[in-house]
């Protein structure tokens, strides 16, 4: 198969650099970094190396990374460690969200209020699916607890205003938390001048291996472990932790930093290249999201009067893996929630397309597309349904 | 039809062992094999059995052991006009549709072939029991399987000369059990899907419900009277019944009593006695004749009322070229308006349609 593949928010290759840094964890240094031997020792040497990596780009303490099984277990354990916590210590019972979080957040936050009588509100965002400041600062209760923003939106690439949200959240000791799976593989993040309490991170958006995720969590902030057992990740989350996968986290993560100008400066003109040509060369086109506050290599649209899923069909048909935003691969349409929520009538919304860059995406991938794509659609407006 | 090597076929596949048989020959064969499944119908609390989430599961992961693409395509809006609305209306009319032939002429070999197009393939195969065959002056014709009880042309004559030529029955000269030893040899697994006759959209209840629940005006109690006009009694909705049934009528009678007639207008249900019932000549619509052309003469040839019913000889009149005149050899008790007459002269398939109501 030579497909090209345009679908980096949905995963991405392990780095061979990556895979790597891995190899030693699985059976030269295999030990459990809880056991007292030396076996143990090595794998525990591992271990906090990497929470160290981590720790160290973050603008973090090593004592305030987790590593968890996926960016869900880390958007998970923050929501509901958080509102565990809340509801033993105190009375606040309040939790505000943006309505476009990733379903990782959303339905996290929604079980709460359904199963917990937890009190669960929506901040308004606007066309670019940006929640502003100010809104934040209105819709803060006496007894909120958490707030939880996306750094970037997975589906439309808009990024928010972390850092002032979470000033507002911080005057009123309230915390914040923000999923960055999306930005983590894009943007230096650094948990001081974002304000935040909690961010989740994984892996596998970054050229790390699926399986492994992270959480920081500010000193002082308390959560109840969600994963019970052992005292492992200070106590946070039980469970014999996964040395290679966490070694190659660190590895990537490392490597999105180090990289970090050469990637932005080779994806960005790309991406801008790619939007421009589409909104020229396609009637009824529009890009979804902000045109400036998104992501690097994000570049997402919808069209109108297009069966979007069996475009990507088409697509993948002539060699090119892109994605709706939201996956569906059941041939059953629902306008994307997210699209629906910034107003998008469902003759545009059913009709959308993220295509998404990675470090190795080359000119020629984008041109090749380019060829394609109105052809495509094009067939798909034509088709009676 | 033999498409040349290589070419882009796509498979219709349901998760069962015919269409992933099919797809795995094709594969051998060296085509360009991508595999689809349309989305037809999705009610939340009735497991539907075609395109359900499962079927869905059992198709893509067949579709990984082949290594094959595999898409899911919405159809839903289409197969609801085309199929479901046409279903409801003909039993809210009084006859027995039969939603298999509307789906396979206007979603399989219209909305799907069309799909396939789109993909980039010329050809759209499916695991159907049938063969195709054409000489070089001649026009396509169709077949009956080698598998007689398996055979699926009941429900394939409906395909044009144009659809033909883009079609490809991978199983044409396979019995159900090399089917079987195939997906043995194939190491894939040997799940039978529900039969195409099946009713995909009405789920596990029965189609009465389904009809009560979308159409109550097709299920308006009514009187049963008989021959002479005597009451017999109340029936629940006429399309409960079929011409010729005789169970279920909820009459106590010294002699058996089977349904004669539906009289619409009046909502009532006629019953008599076994000899009042059979008939000897109908009359048939939407005849689509599989060489394109309506014979100008009479034609002896055998028909087929039913799926599952034996064929009986006649003889075929085209009155027009979409509708003929069917005169049996001797009648037949349960010719039901509504579901399709098919003729067939020895192997051959040579096309069909819908039986009239009187
Ligand atoms: C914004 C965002 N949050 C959370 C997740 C969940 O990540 P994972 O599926 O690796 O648990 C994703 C991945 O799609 C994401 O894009």
């Amino acid at each position: 198969m030579n497909n090209i593949y345009l679908d980096y928010a949905a995963t991405t290759p392990v780095d061979e650099r990556v895979t790597a840094a891995m190899q030693p964890y699985f059976t030269q240094v295999f030990g459990n970094p809880s056991s007292l031997h030396r076996f143990g020792q090595q794998a525990e040497s591992a271990l906090e190396k990497s929470r160290r990596v981590l720790a160290g780009f973050l603008g973090a303490k090593p004592s305030e990374i987790i590593f968890t099984s996926c960016g869900s277990e880390s958007d998970n354990l923050a929501i509901k460690g958080a509102a565990f916590a809340a509801r033993q210590q105190s009375r606040a019972n309040h939790l505000l969200i943006s309505p476009i979080e990733h379903p990782a957040v959303l339905n996290t936050a929604n079980q709460l209020a359904d199963l917990h009588g937890f009190d669960l509100s929506f901040l308004p965002v606007d066309k670019y699916g940006r929640v502003s400041p100010a809104e934040v600062q209105k819709n803060l209760r006496e007894d909120t607890f958490l707030v939880s923003v996306m750094d970037a939106n997975n589906e439309i690439g808009t990024i928010n205003p972390i850092a002032e949200i979470g000033g507002i959240c911080r005057e009123r000791g309230i915390y914040l938390h923000t999923d960055a799976v999306q930005s983590g593989a894009h943007s230096p993040l650094d948990v001081n001048s974002l304000n935040v309490d909690l961010l989740s991170l994984g892996a596998h958006k970054f050229y790390g291996p699926k399986g492994v995720g992270a959480l920081y969590i500010r000193s002082g902030t308390d959560l109840s472990p969600m994963l019970t057992g052992g005292s492992q990740e200070f106590g946070q989350r039980a469970a014999t932790e996964n040395v290679p996968l966490i070694a190659g986290m660190a590895a990537a993560f490392e490597l999105v930093q180090v990289e970090h100008d050469q990637r932005t400066n080779h994806i960005l003109p790309l991406r801008d290249y790619l939007i421009k040509q589409i909104l020229t060369k396609i009637p009824s086109s529009q890009l979804t999201g902000h045109p400036e506050e998104r992501l690097v290599n994000h570049a997402s649209f919808v069209f109108e009067g297009v069966d979007g899923n069996l475009l990507i069909s088409i697509l993948d048909g002539t060699g090119f893996a892109c994605s709706s935003g939201s996956a569906c691969k059941t041939g059953d349409p629902e306008p994307s929630s997210v699209l629906t929520h910034l107003g998008y009538s469902p003759s545009w919304a059913l009709g959308s397309l993220r295509v998404t860059l990675g470090k190795d995406t080359t000119a020629e991938d984008i041109d090749s597309f380019l060829n394609v794509l109105p052809g495509c659609i094009h067939q798909v407006r034509e088709l009676k349904s | 039809m033999t498409p040349p090597p290589g070419a882009r076929v796509i498979v219709g596949m349901s998760g069962g062992v015919d269409s992933s048989v099919a797809a795995a020959l094709l594969k051998d064969q060296g085509y360009d094999v991508i595999g689809m499944m349309l989305r037809l119908w999705s009610d939340t609390g009735t497991h539907n059995r075609c395109c359900a989430p499962d079927a869905q599961q059992e198709a893509r992961y067949i579709a990984g052991l082949l290594d094959i693409p595999f898409y899911v395509i919405d159809a839903q809006d289409h197969f609801y006009q085309q199929v479901v609305i046409p279903f409801i209306n003909g039993y809210t009319q009084g006859i027995t549709p039969n939603p298999c032939l509307n789906c396979n002429r206007f979603v399989r070999w219209d909305f799907l072939l069309e799909r396939a197009k789109a993909l980039g393939a010329d050809y759209l195969a499916t695991g159907h029991y049938a063969r195709i065959q054409n000489t070089a002056a001649g026009p396509y014709q169709l077949l009956k399987s080698r598998d007689a009880d398996k055979d699926q042309t009941y429900f394939l004559h409906v395909l044009t000369q144009n659809k033909l030529s883009q079609t490809i029955f991978p199983l044409a000269n396979l019995t159900k059990k090399q089917v079987r030893k195939l997906a043995e040899e194939y190491a894939l697994p040997v799940a039978d899907r529900p039969d195409s006759q099946d009713l995909c959209f009405v789920g596990q209840g029965d189609y009465r419900d389904f009809l009560r629940k979308s159409s109550p005006s097709s299920m308006k109690p009514g009187p049963i009277i008989d021959l002479d006009g005597k009451s017999r009694g109340e029936h629940p909705g006429l399309a409960d019944f079929t011409i010729g049934q005789r169970k279920k009528l909820g009459i106590s009678s010294p002699e058996p009593l089977y349904v004669i007639r539906k009289d619409l207008k009046n909502n009532t249900l006629i019953v008599g006695s076994r000899e009042y019932l059979g008939q000897g000549k109908f009359y048939v619509d939407n005849v689509n004749w599989i060489s394109g052309e309506a014979p100008a003469d009479p034609i002896p040839a055998n028909v087929k009322i039913r799926y599952k019913s034996r064929e009986v000889p006649s003889v075929i009149t085209a009155t027009n070229s979409n509708t003929v005149s069917i005169q049996l050899d001797s009648p037949l008790a349960d010719i039901t308006p509504g579901q399709a007459a098919v003729f067939y002269q020895d192997d051959f398939c040579l096309g069909g349609g819908i039986i009239r109501s009187e």
